[in-house]
């Protein structure tokens, strides 16, 4: 494999290939992350209050799970081609579908989450003068965070994968690589990417778990055995694989 | 909403359904990729599933086995795929690719339906001198089968959303619509053809949903269970 060689015989693995392109590589690599980072971010933002209105409000609960799933199953293809009207070919296009997307999965975690709260914990807490704001933020929502971090966790690497179709508006991070290279048949520029993509999303999640760890150290000597609960099972088992 | 209006008239156009370039031919080809992927990777990951779950072994690798599948962009793997020797083989890079989306979603949620099934029984079933075949078949099997059944439809209706991907290196199925519509700028056929996929979609889901009341082995118990909580709860209510 010398240097020029792999370019021209366009073998998978060329290090000469992210040698010559590096500024390519790096350009994508920074755009993917922050398209992934503002995405996942809006659709928490969003996600809390619906899921609080949801649980508030009984009614609303069907209706918002009901629209969430149906969001689901519209492809990421069809997404961001059904946006591009909306916002003319922009970044806007991919956030949004994959804002949409994160929503399906946070608001279903958080529901989830703050579901498992035991009852007894919160009928504590009011009968120490917590008013519902306080009980909120300080009982509730840090009961809920396993849950409501499995949800982000997912997203998150959903979100680092749906990116790449993205490409078709030309805002798809490392997905524009694959995409143009997938056109011209340039075998190292596809594997690059795509390892890149991967080693992205393994890395956000364990970025996530470790952030998980620090915010609840209250987990961490309750035993291996209480970590594999049930509960997260389903949560987690609705989460959309890579695209 | 003129998007929405154009998509109708778009798919109300008879000349739209017809030939190779056609709706009902795209989605046969859809339906058809759909329904080999599924099988296959029902094929692929069920067995392994009930039999780790059977012995109870290998749960980390069940389990991160969905989180890796999900880290993997389905674009990327198709586009490897087509580049690879394989490519010259028309659909396989697609079945392959799907396949490889949807073998997580089935093996987690089998395996873990296997691991939920409640240890009591399954120890007064060895305590009656079941065999380990007949615990798997006639105890652990029924019992999983609600959550069996929940990864199988994921998988299903997630294989009918990403197979339109198979578009974009050329492959069919109703992507083809989408991309068709990209290329000449035609958002009405876009929509047309998003409508389609998600229809497609939910009906899949909406067919697993009912397949699951039909087929469950303990429906009649779940359902008399339903009723008695049901008739639980009417009492409290004209009770309190």
């Amino acid at each position: 494999m010398a240097g020029q060689d792999c370019l021209a015989a366009n073998d998978w693995i060329c290090g000469e290939y992210v040698r010559s392109r590096a500024h390519e590589l790096t350009a994508a690599t920074v755009q993917h992350l922050w398209i992934t980072a503002v995405s996942v971010a809006l659709g928490l933002l969003l996600a809390f209050p619906l899921a609080l209105v949801a649980r508030r409000w009984k009614p609303a609960a069907g209706p918002v799970l009901a629209f969430t799933t149906i969001l689901y199953t519209v492809p990421s293809l069809a997404m961001y081609s059904l946006l591009l009207p909306v916002f003319g070919v922009s970044a806007s296009v991919v956030v949004t579908g994959l804002v949409l997307y994160s929503l399906t999965i946070l608001v279903r975690n958080i529901l989830a989450g703050l579901e498992s709260v035991p009852e007894d914990a919160r009928e504590a807490a009011r009968g120490m003068g917590y008013g519902p704001l306080r009980l909120l933020f300080t009982v509730e929502l840090p009961l809920a965070l396993p849950a409501v971090m499995a949800g982000l966790r997912i997203a998150t690497v959903s979100a680092v994968s749906l990116t790449t179709v993205g490409a078709i508006v030309g805002y798809g991070g490392l997905g524009n690589l694959i995409y143009t290279g997938m056109n011209s048949l340039f075998k190292a520029q596809v594997l690059t990417a795509s390892v890149i993509c991967v080693v992205m999303a393994v890395a956000a999640d364990l970025l996530l778990l470790a952030v998980q760890r620090l915010l609840t150290p209250w987990t961490r000597h309750r035993g291996r055995a209480r970590r594999l609960r049930p509960r997260a099972w389903r949560t987690a088992g609705t989460g959309k694989a890579a695209v | 909403m003129g998007a929405v209006s154009g998509a109708w008239t778009w798919l109300t156009t008879g000349a739209h359904w017809a030939g190779t370039d056609g709706v009902v031919h795209r989605l046969g080809e859809h339906l058809y990729l759909t329904v080999v992927c599924l099988v296959i990777s029902c094929v692929l990951a069920l067995p392994v599933a009930l039999w780790l779950g059977h012995v109870g072994r290998g749960g980390a690798l069940a389990v991160n086995l969905s989180n890796v599948g999900r880290a993997v962009p389905t674009f990327a793997v198709l586009v490897l795929l087509v580049l690879s020797p394989l490519g010259r083989y028309g659909q396989w890079p697609t079945v392959i690719a799907l396949v490889l989306f949807a073998v997580p979603p089935v093996l987690t949620n089998a395996y873990v339906g296997m691991r939920e099934v409640d240890r009591d029984v399954v120890e007064s079933a060895r305590g009656m001198g079941m065999t380990g075949g007949q615990l798997l078949w006639r105890v652990e099997l029924p019992l999983a089968f609600p959550l069996i059944m929940t990864g199988v439809r994921t998988a299903a209706v997630q294989v009918v959303a990403t197979a339109t991907l198979a578009a974009l290196p050329g492959g069919g199925g109703l992507g083809r619509v989408i991309t068709a519509g990209f290329n000449r700028y035609d958002t009405a056929q876009v929509v047309a053809g998003a409508l389609l996929v998600a229809v497609l979609a939910l009906l899949v889901e909406a067919v697993f949903v009912a397949a699951q009341r039909f087929a469950d082995p303990l429906r009649h118990r779940r359902r008399a269970e339903r009723r008695v909580r049901r008739g639980r709860t009417a009492e409290a209510a004209t009770a309190s």
